[in-house]
């Protein structure tokens, strides 16, 4: 069974491409770009929010895309159970849209940040991760200038406590402290899922490492995890 | 009248005033004087350079594609695009913009073509970081390239960084771009056929910019650098990458319907520029209409619209009846795309203002400016600065130090807090990151509106830029050749073949003699190097100017190189990759200290005849690198530049990345014991010998690289193995250098 893709267009928007083409050409799964003044998507069983700058980013990273029509038929697709997996842009997004509890502040050092990192999958029982052992180190690249993870104490233990946190920042070997959280994110987050399962965000770019000739082929498995969970649905 | 006082602030001579009466056959109005003042600059026109451009080679084994904005190489059924050009003066005044929309203008320049922008490289040089405004300036660089390239999506996948006193006042900030298109997707930017539409595209028009680069760039920066060039300010343009990035899209998307007679940036000249050279390469005339410029500002005079140099903007021909369908693509985007001419068969340029004509020109005449042979002489300070006495220099005691310092030297450390800062990985293209001799991009070809088809190429390209602008101080004619054989060894270590080169020109005063010898030197030397290795010029850039009263720049002919790889499975990176492997060192080592890192950081000298270059010798060390990397005999190949042999070793040693950002993979060291023991120990450890590549290579390979070696007549020599933890040099049963590695990458790595 082929599942369909849907990788939503925003103006400024600069990693729909690679999302579409390691769907095609790297997972030979049907996939669309969707234009952000769609306001109906249908037909999809999974929808990407790419990474990139949408609308240029100039007031708060996701701040205008939110209001993009599109935004209504990703949010109705997310209540009716659709996936939705936001990367990098795409997270920021999720989490100015209300999908996801949070909010991006400057990396700590002030500074944009691109290179190569060490994820530990926190928790593969999902829709998006249920091809990685847990506490699998992940080798997957991150590309941003606000991925310092925020939310208040108490929101953070809610987060915990409903096993929402899916990728942290650790070391080649796993382990997790300060010194190997790039962008100071709180309690080493990169990736979070909502309480129903259904929508992923995280700042690392999956579509940049499901490639051997990249480097590392460990991104790939997430949009396999879909996969395999949408065929078994 | 027309005084004099009023042409010469605009930078026209009297003889060109004269010119114009001559063409016009009548005093010009003021929007003709100004539209001549920006198209006869020397920042538009190259009067001053285009008589010795000619001279630069434009075939190869690739076949050539010159456009007229830039040029490129065929690839199969693929045309790589590239460019460089310069963006000094502006970033010199307010370094943010001035690199963001030096970005911006060479990405238009790729895109117009047709071809969708794959990568960028940036070249750079400063005064020293001891001084506050240096600093400031590279900082603010920096910023500028990641605030623009990140946000456009297209991948910064190298350059170089150097710093030097001479750059003091005079920053240089020269951008390369590269693209891919479908060869017969290809657009000019031309307008011809009679009736067709001129569409202004973009952002609109408003003062910034007015004069900017054209006027500013070809003024030397006066005496209070500071306080004038605080007024200068107003004239630097601002950059808007979320537009340039909706244009990618749009302009693709319009080039792909074919309806697109031609198309061209609104750069330096904006409006002025764009519609005489498109008439002009079209064997056309043009007419536009002022009224209907979309305007950010109120009030402009018809002037201001002529020359204002607001960025992301485009002017297009496009096919009568076709209009709508362009409009719409543009409209999707939320962009400008209004008619605001046609083409005509007159050969002039209109300009009308409300139905009144301001300004009719002949086409011709105002993109093809005079060209001037200026006066050239050798410089007084060449004789002088050649003198050295090798046996004079003391030789260090303690050769550990002089290798760390010379590590932490600003032009040899890790450049890595600067690329880490750069979005290099998107568009998921490269497969050779930046750090090595070169960067490998795939040729992957996806994309909306360009859309070439799945799956990506077995072929590869590798891009690098280089240029020792000490070397060209020293002796500007094998400076320039060395520049050329050196961007060609760095994509050779990568195990790519050199093939096309952009060159960017950076000089000062052509107006000085001595300054216009550099010129002419250094294309003389490109020129000559570039025909023995039968490797073409597809585009490029002038700039001059780069000089105030307390310096002028060294002559800077930056190159940038694009070469191919047959199989990008078989790229090499400059890193050892396994315990125990053989150190082969191609070349030969001489005693050549000339202009050399060592000599500037070490004796505070920069004195010398420079290193010397036999073409010959370099032709058959590239052949053999190339040879065994395209064969799979070596893990790893760098080439010995700057800081020398010693210097490229550590590097092989500790340049390794990693994916965690503080548990570095494991690194390899090496012993070296077995160099030539005639040589003086600093000649020997820190002297820059050209045309000397570093591989290490299984033992089982070694016999099979010997004797590729000895077929291309190369000089080969086993001089160590890699393994433990520390880089270990004997000559003559003596350690000359013992360190362990943490300390070399502890000095190499400054944030």
């Amino acid at each position: 069974m082929m599942i369909k893709f849907g990788v939503v267009v925003f103006p400024g928007s600069n990693c729909d491409q690679d999302c579409f083409y390691v769907i095609k050409d790297v997972l030979n799964q049907p996939v669309e770009y969707i234009w952000h003044k769609e306001t109906k998507i249908s037909g999809f069983d999974c929808i990407v929010l790419p990474g990139g700058f949408s609308y240029g980013d100039y007031l708060r990273t996701g701040a205008v895309a939110r209001f993009s029509p599109v935004m209504n038929a990703v949010k109705e697709f997310a209540e009716k159970g659709g996936l939705v997996i936001g990367i990098c842009n795409g997270f920021q997004i999720l989490l100015e849209a209300g999908l996801l509890p949070g909010a991006m502040l400057r990396n700590k050092n002030l500074r944009f940040i691109c290179e190569n990192v060490c994820l530990r999958v926190e928790k593969n029982n999902t829709s998006f991760t249920n091809l990685y052992a847990k506490k699998q180190v992940l080798k997957i690249p991150i590309a941003h200038n606000e991925g310092n993870y925020y939310l208040d104490k108490n929101s953070l233990e809610e987060l915990k406590r409903n096993q929402q946190v899916v990728f942290r920042y650790c070391s080649a070997s796993g382990e997790i402290n300060e010194k190997y959280n790039p962008n100071g994110a709180i309690d080493n987050i990169a990736g979070i899922i909502n309480k129903q399962g259904n929508v992923l965000g995280m700042m690392p770019h999956p579509e940049r490492s499901a490639e051997k000739a990249l480097g590392s082929e460990d991104g790939l498995f997430i949009f396999k995890s879909i996969v395999k969970f949408t065929q078994k649905r | 009248m027309i005084k004099p006082e009023i042409y010469h602030s605009l930078g026209l001579r009297d003889e060109d005033y004269q010119k114009i009466l001559k063409i016009l056959k009548r005093e010009p109005t003021i929007t003709e004087l100004a539209m001549f003042s920006v198209e006869w600059s020397e920042h538009c026109s190259y009067s001053r350079s285009k008589k010795y451009l000619r001279f630069l080679p434009r075939e190869g084994k690739y076949k050539v594609l010159v456009g007229e904005d830039a040029g490129g190489i065929v690839l199969d059924d693929l045309a790589v695009i590239f460019k460089m050009e310069s963006h000094n003066h502006p970033s010199q005044i307010e370094p943010k913009q001035g690199a963001a929309t030096g970005v911006g203008g060479i990405i238009r320049d790729i895109f117009t073509t047709g071809a969708r922008p794959i990568a960028l490289m940036d070249s750079l040089r400063f005064g020293p970081l001891t001084d506050s405004y240096n600093k400031f300036l590279l900082h603010g660089v920096v910023d500028g390239i990641q605030f623009y390239g990140n946000c456009l999506g297209v991948p910064t996948v190298g350059g170089e960084i150097y710093f030097e006193s001479c750059y003091s006042g005079n920053c240089l900030v020269n951008v390369m771009s590269i693209g891919i298109a479908k060869r017969n997707k290809l657009a000019r930017a031309r307008a011809t056929g009679v009736g067709n539409s001129i569409l202004y595209v973009g952002a609109s028009t408003g003062r910034d910019g007015i004069g900017g680069c054209s006027v500013l760039a070809s003024q030397e920066f006066c005496n209070e650098v500071i306080t004038s060039n605080e007024e200068k300010r107003p004239s630097v343009q601002i950059g808007d990458p979320f537009t340039e990035k909706c244009l990618i899209e749009a302009t693709l998307e319009a080039i792909n319907t074919g309806d697109i007679v031609g198309i061209k940036d609104m750069g330096a000249g904006g409006l002025t520029c764009a519609t005489s050279e498109m008439a002009a390469a079209g064997g056309s005339g043009i007419e536009i209409e002022l009224q209907n410029v979309p305007r950010r500002e109120k009030g402009m005079e018809s002037w201001e619209v002529m020359i204002s140099e607001s960025q992301e903007r485009m002017l297009a021909c496009v096919k009568k009846g076709k209009e709508k369908e362009i409009q719409n693509i543009f409209a999707k985007w939320d962009l400008n795309a209004v008619v605001i001419g046609k083409v005509t068969a007159d050969r002039m340029v209109r300009v009308k203002d409300r139905g009144k004509v301001v300004a009719q020109i002949p086409a011709d005449a105002l993109a093809n400016p005079p060209v001037y042979d200026l006066a050239s002489k050798k410089p007084d300070y060449l004789d002088e600065i050649k003198k050295l006495d090798l046996d004079k220099i003391s030789l260090p005691k303690n050769f550990n130090q002089v290798l760390l310092k010379l590590l932490s030297s600003p032009n040899i450390a890790s450049k890595e807090w600067v690329y880490r800062q750069y979005d290099h990985m998107v568009q998921t293209n490269t497969v050779v990151l930046p750090g090595s001799d070169a960067a490998v991009l795939r040729l992957k070809e996806n994309g909306r509106g360009t859309h070439l088809g799945g799956g990506t190429h077995l072929k590869g390209i590798a891009v690098t830029t280089d240029c020792n602008s000490r070397y060209c101080y020293l002796n500007p004619y094998r400076g320039a050749e060395i520049a050329v054989a050196e961007a060609m060894r760095n994509l050779v270590c990568v195990g790519a073949e050199p093939a096309g080169i952009t060159d960017c020109l950076n000089f000062a005063n052509p107006d000085k003699p001595d300054r216009y010898w550099q010129f002419k030197e250094c294309i003389r030397g490109i020129t000559d190097v570039c025909q023995f290795f039968q490797i073409p010029v597809v585009s490029g850039n002038v700039s001059f100017y780069n000089e105030n009263p307390q310096d002028a720049i060294y002559p800077t002919p930056t190159i940038g190189m694009v070469g191919i790889l047959p199989d990008i499975n078989q790229r090499c990176n400059q890193y050892f990759k396994n315990e125990g492997d053989e150190i082969i060192l191609l070349g030969i080592c001489k005693e050549e200290l000339g202009g050399s890192e060592y000599l500037k950081e070490i004796h505070s000298l920069v004195k010398g005849e420079i290193p010397e270059l036999d073409l010959e010798l370099e032709k058959s060390v590239q052949k053999t690198t190339l040879e065994v990397i395209n064969q799979g005999l070596v893990n790893s190949a760098h080439d010995c530049s700057e800081g020398g042999l010693a210097v490229a070793l550590a590097e092989c040693c500790i340049s390794r990345r990693s994916w965690s950002t503080d548990n570095r993979e494991k690194k390899i060291g090496c012993k070296i014991d077995n160099l030539p023991s005639a040589l003086k120990t600093d000649a020997l450890l820190f002297g820059e010998t050209q045309s000397r590549i570093v591989l290490s290579a299984k033992k089982s390979a070694v016999n099979k690289i010997k004797s590729i070696a000895q077929k291309n007549n190369t000089p080969l020599r086993i001089i160590g193995k890699t393994g433990g933890e520390r880089l270990i040099i004997e000559t003559d049963k003596r350690k000359v250098i013992d360190l362990p590695l943490d300390k070399l990458e502890n000095s190499w790595r400054q944030d």
